[in-house]
């Protein structure tokens, strides 16, 4: 499944950044004045004034994890339920966060079926699905004028084909800014 | 009070030819050996050079789709009578063990308009009178007839040939079963086209597939397309505008009004049998519950009030109450509601669930999608009460519409990884497949006699 290859290359992946961040590769977020100070020195003949990078507080650190998280938008569903899977509370916590702390931002939470069941019911676990995932939003703090929900069903399918690996990847919803 | 949308993102075609030919082409799966077998002779050309038009090809492929009559095939005929009077062997026809014989005569008019004359014809009660049976009427003795089971004439231009045909396809039909023929019907449909710009299309065609016209393109869904009582617009569901909106389009002058804009679903829409009300989905309260607006004044009722997925209204016959597909029970199931006392009674029991009502049009029976076993297939049911039989062994079936004469269903299946619509009849004997030859086609809503 395409979801559990972008958890596992994230859980290898943060995990590295987070090393790289306690190494010396300059960072653009954390650390301007060791980029001038290393411009500087070209200026200077003879020395070379290196710099370390500053250690990153947990909550950098956090904040690191929750931006690579967010590039990821669309969370899964078991076939005709909307409850949201234990694997994307993280996910859903990092655009949360975010949408906190940028109340002028607002969501769209578009939800999806797979083609199974009727349109018109499929239409109706759509949006219970968007809700679902609203409604998680708004427990983590989102307020609820940031969030709208729409509904597509089984119309949009991002996967087609009538098999299970086609389905799984339409039981979704998908957070659009 | 009336706002006429000029969608600026949708392009609006109404009744301009879609590719050539018809996207659907009928593939009959199952049921041709129980069909009564039927002689339709091709139509005698009285004029100079070709003759403009095969009656009887159209008039047989009716027939032979209604799932009930067998037409012989033509080089099995014996003879190709124009009309009554040139058949001077009943027997020959008995013999081939048809139970009628449609004869006809083209003849050219001025002005480009065509005589058609035609004449249904039992080869055993012919055969029994030699075609010359004698009656007494007011105490006089005159030829009767009485094996000419129907015989008409009128004058058409070639613009009317096909409609003409299905038009006689209806009194064949009618005269052998004492039903009412729907060949002159049309469906409505969503057809998608995945590679094109505008992938959503709202389609309407004949019953048959042919005049297919593009009622209109959108690069966002379109739902759920029902017909009025009077089978001049359709009401469906658009995208348009990123959220989901009830629209009324007259299917002749293209004229488009949006009907509903609530926050969240507003979805499935069926016209109530006066024409007057649409029954609907909307969630603007919370869940999913049906509600009936009043067209002209936009009133709107809330007819179900439930915290779980109320959805699919589907009138009775009587106007007088709704069925719709519910999940108050757990898995959906169908319920009805009693419009005056809003009393709620479950309809089905049977399998994991049942979805998608529809009330046959003599309101003895239910049309619903059924549930068991994972797999979904059509069925029907006594109503309110009574036997579940299920009519296909298609796979992912849904969408059922049933033909105004209640003779058969369309519905939306999956064949080959595609949405196809297909054909089964009432009793499940006969079915038929209608592939689209690209795209997917779903959603199809058979419309009432016109």
């Amino acid at each position: 499944m395409q979801l559990n290859k972008v958890v596992k290359a994230l859980a290898f992946a943060i995990p590295v950044l987070a090393l790289a961040a306690c190494s010396s590769t300059p960072d653009a977020d954390s650390d301007t004045t060791g980029t001038s100070d290393t411009q500087a020195s070209q200026d200077r003949r003879g020395v070379e004034v290196g710099g370390a990078d500053r250690m990153r507080t947990p909550e950098e650190q956090r904040q690191q994890r929750y931006a690579e998280l967010r590039q990821e938008t669309t969370i899964y569903f078991d076939f005709d339920d909307s409850g949201i899977r234990s694997e994307f509370a993280e996910l859903l916590s990092a655009h949360a966060d975010y949408l906190v702390r940028n109340p002028s931002v607002s969501v769209v939470i578009e939800g999806h079926t797979d083609e199974r069941g009727t349109p018109e019911y499929n239409i109706a676990l759509g949006e219970r699905r968007a809700k679902a995932v609203g409604d998680y939003m708004r427990n983590l703090g989102v307020q609820s004028s940031q969030i709208t929900t729409v509904s597509y069903g089984e119309e949009k399918p991002i996967a087609r084909g009538s098999n299970e690996r086609a389905w799984s990847q339409n039981r979704r919803a998908v957070l659009v800014y | 009070m009336k706002r006429l949308l000029a969608g600026l993102l949708v392009w609006m075609a109404a009744f301009t030819a879609f590719g050539q030919g018809s996207t659907l082409e009928i593939v009959i799966t199952e049921g041709q050996d129980r069909a009564r077998p039927l002689a339709i002779v091709p139509f005698q050309w009285l004029g100079e050079g070709e003759k403009p038009y095969d009656f009887a090809e159209v008039i047989a492929a009716d027939l032979t789709r209604s799932g009930r009559f067998s037409p012989v095939a033509r080089n099995q005929l014996p003879a190709t009578p124009g009309k009554d009077t040139e058949i001077n062997d009943y027997s020959r026809w008995a013999r081939l063990g048809v139970e009628a014989l449609l004869v006809g005569e083209v003849s050219p008019l001025s002005g480009n308009r065509f005589q058609v004359t035609y004449e249904l014809i039992d080869p055993l009660r012919g055969q029994i009178t030699g075609g010359t049976a004698q009656a007494m009427v007011d105490g006089a003795l005159v030829n009767s007839n009485e094996h000419i089971i129907e015989g008409r004439s009128s004058v058409v231009s070639p613009a009317q040939f096909r409609q003409y045909a299905h038009r006689i396809s209806d009194v064949v039909y009618e005269a052998l079963t004492g039903e009412r023929g729907a060949f002159l019907t049309r469906i409505a449909y969503i057809y998608i086209d995945w590679d094109a710009e505008n992938p959503y299309h709202l389609m309407v065609s004949d019953y048959d597939g042919y005049n297919e016209r593009v009622l209109l393109r959108s690069p966002e869904p379109l739902m759920s397309p029902t017909w009025s009582p009077d089978g001049n617009k359709v009401a469906y569901v658009s995208f348009e505008n990123g959220r989901p909106e009830i629209f009324i389009q007259d299917i002749y002058t293209t004229q488009r009004e949006k009907l509903t804009s609530f926050p969240g679903i507003n979805g499935s829409p069926a016209w109530s049998p006066d024409g007057k009300k649409m029954a609907m989905v909307l969630s603007k309260d919370g869940a999913p519950d049906i509600y009936v607006m009043d067209i002209e004044s936009r009133q709107l009722t809330k007819i179900t009030d439930h915290w779980r997925i109320d959805t699919e209204p589907s009138w009775t016959p009587d106007g007088k109450s709704l069925v719709f597909t519910s999940e108050r029970g757990g898995r959906a199931q169908v319920y009805r509601v009693d419009l005056d006392t809003k009393r709620v009674s479950r309809i089905t029991f049977e399998g994991e669930s049942n979805l998608g009502g529809n009330v046959t049009p003599d309101g003895n029976g239910i049309v619903v999608v059924h549930r068991a076993n994972g797999l979904f297939h059509i069925a029907r049911q006594d109503f309110p009460r009574g036997n579940l039989q299920v009519l296909t062994q298609t796979s992912l079936d849904e969408s059922p519409s049933i033909a105004p004469n209640g003779s058969m269903i369309i519905y939306s299946t999956t064949y080959r990884d595609r949405q196809v619509l297909a054909l089964v009849s009432m009793d499940g004997r006969f079915r038929a497949r209608l592939p689209a030859r690209e795209g997917e086609v779903k959603a199809p809503a058979w419309s009432p006699f016109l």
